[in-house]
């Protein structure tokens, strides 16, 4: 048996920048924001000032249900320093709102990982200030 | 016919210094300087006559070698930086440019990865990445889409090590020889990568000269830049690594990056992939040699895995790959020494003086930087030939 499970306070945690705080905000509140240009719809890879597809500069900030699928993910066994349990499963995860976003799996044996697995949002802290997210499998049936 | 770009400068020494897991009595600059003189004395040129230094300490080392007034380019580039030293020299801005790069007295917090494997970005420090779950992450979407096996990745990793093992140079020299069996046995590091299918680190450094082609008749065997080009699709260790992300929609995803370099040195060079005689590939991670080799054109996208099974990367075969053993088993400093020294091994088979898998008759080297994992591709041929 080897349950991914959360990481525990006392890792490395995230440094918001000027432009990502409102993302960690919500995810204190637990609630997963993204970004989305309000002209064209376009969705990034992290947070953006300047669309990538239409280049306008009014992106918005929306809640995102929580829901998604498995893209790609790898099972870490060694991780890069000690603070880190193991084994532990980053994984990239595509929202149903058409957003990539790098996280990891909890929730299940490192075997039951599938490519299209469908996943649900969970809050864990990363420290006294960050709240991070993370995917376990949906529960068929539940929002 | 149009004149080359690079048709008026020539690659004249090379030098890599002793590489070692540590070098106690080194820091990075100190190294870097050793491989500048090296390189100088290969060429068989005087520090005074340098008036370009390209490289992530070239301050320093200007100041240190007295070569002012000089230019001077600090960057952390591999494959780049051997363009833009060229370039000053066709341009008229230098007559001798070296570069130069080392790594030492880094890594001294042994409990952990090296701290270049280590990212701190915000996105993905907090989910344990580090460059191996990074390239994993572009791996397993080979695996899903074309079916590539840990196997084939082995087959990787245990030809790259086997050349590592028969270089004296090598860092892990006499560790070998592997078979695919043993890297699949070695323990996990992060799923599909076991620990011989990744990068070791080290300490070293390395040095290359370019001169003016008016110099290049000192020379038995000067080293002539056919193609080259680079592919960035953002940041490294950022943002989450994906395959299909495609931010221009009619052209290469983020999994190919690369392709586009190397199209564009191959019409430099006005070259196919069919003509190259060795290819010294970038190879932090096994996977990743089977995607340059798709990328490239070397093979069709899906067929690196069978490619490498087959046995078309040994020594002997039809595209031998990464024959001094790479940043898996000769050296991996850190910095921009590791993927300088594609460079070198790739002159040094041109010239015919490497001391093991010389490839006989090069006519033709590719050599690559970077890969997948960390969004951008740096692709560089060079030829026997002026072209």
């Amino acid at each position: 048996m080897s349950l991914l499970l959360p990481q525990l306070k006392g890792i490395p945690a995230p440094r918001p920048s000027l432009r990502s705080k409102v993302y960690w905000e919500g995810c204190r509140q637990h609630r997963l924001l993204y970004q989305r240009c309000a002209e064209c719809g376009y969705r990034g890879l992290s947070a953006f000032t300047v669309c990538a597809e239409c280049h306008a500069t009014s992106p918005v900030w929306d809640a995102s249900a929580g829901r998604g699928s498995l893209y790609s993910w790898t099972v870490v066994w060694h991780p890069p320093n000690p603070s880190f349990r193991v084994p532990y499963a980053p994984a990239v995860v595509r929202l149903d709102e058409g957003v990539w976003m790098m996280s990891a799996v909890i929730g299940c044996e490192p075997d039951a990982l599938h490519e299209g697995m469908r996943l649900a949002v969970e809050f864990h802290p990363a420290s006294d200030e960050i709240t991070l997210p993370y995917f376990a499998p949906a529960i068929e049936g539940q929002p | 016919m149009p004149t080359h770009p690079f048709r008026d400068v020539a690659i004249a020494g090379v030098h890599n210094t002793v590489q070692a897991r540590q070098l106690p009595d080194h820091d990075s600059t100190s190294i870097a300087l050793a491989g500048v003189l090296g390189a100088l004395t290969d060429a068989g040129i005087s520090p005074h006559e340098v008036d370009g230094i390209v490289g992530p300490d070239c301050a320093h080392i200007a100041l240190e070698l007295g070569l002012g007034p000089c230019t001077r380019r600090p960057s952390s580039l591999g494959i780049p930086t051997v363009l833009d030293a060229a370039a000053l020299i066709t341009t008229g801005q230098c007559d001798v440019v070296v570069i130069a790069a080392g790594g030492a007295g880094i890594h001294v917090d042994r409990s952990s990865t090296a701290p270049w494997t280590r990212p701190t970005n915000e996105l993905v420090v907090g989910y344990g990445l580090f460059t191996a779950a990074e390239f994993a992450l572009m791996a397993r979407r080979h695996m899903l889409t074309y079916g590539t096996t840990p196997e084939q990745l082995a087959a990787v990793a245990a030809t790259i090590r086997t050349n590592g093992h028969a270089n004296p140079d090598a860092v892990y020299h006499d560790r070998g020889p592997f078979s695919p069996a043993d890297i699949l046995a070695s323990r996990v590091i992060a799923d599909p990568f076991h620990l011989l299918d990744c990068a070791m680190t080290s300490e070293g450094g390395c040095g290359i000269v370019l001169v003016a082609a008016k110099r290049a008749a000192e020379y038995e065997t000067p080293v002539w830049i056919l193609g080259g080009a680079s592919d960035s699709f953002g940041p490294a260790y950022t943002v989450a690594p994906v395959w299909d992300f495609r931010p221009r929609p009619d052209s290469d995803p983020a999994g190919m990056v690369g392709a586009r370099a190397a199209r564009r040195a191959f019409a430099m060079a006005g070259l196919t992939p069919a003509q190259v005689d060795v290819a010294e590939l970038y190879d932090p991670f096994s996977f990743e040699v089977i995607r340059q080799l798709e990328a490239f054109g070397f093979c069709p996208p899906g067929e690196g895995g069978p490619f490498v099974e087959d046995g078309n990367i040994a020594p002997g075969a039809q595209l031998p790959v990464t024959t001094d053993g790479g940043t898996m088993s000769f050296s991996h400093p850190g910095i921009s020494a590791q993927q300088l020294q594609r460079v070198i091994r790739a002159a040094l088979q041109i010239r015919g003086l490497c001391a093991t898998n010389q490839v006989a008759g090069v006519e033709v080297a590719l050599c690559s930087n970077g890969g997948a994992g960390a969004l951008f591709c740096d692709v560089l041929l060079l030829g026997r030939e002026r072209p």
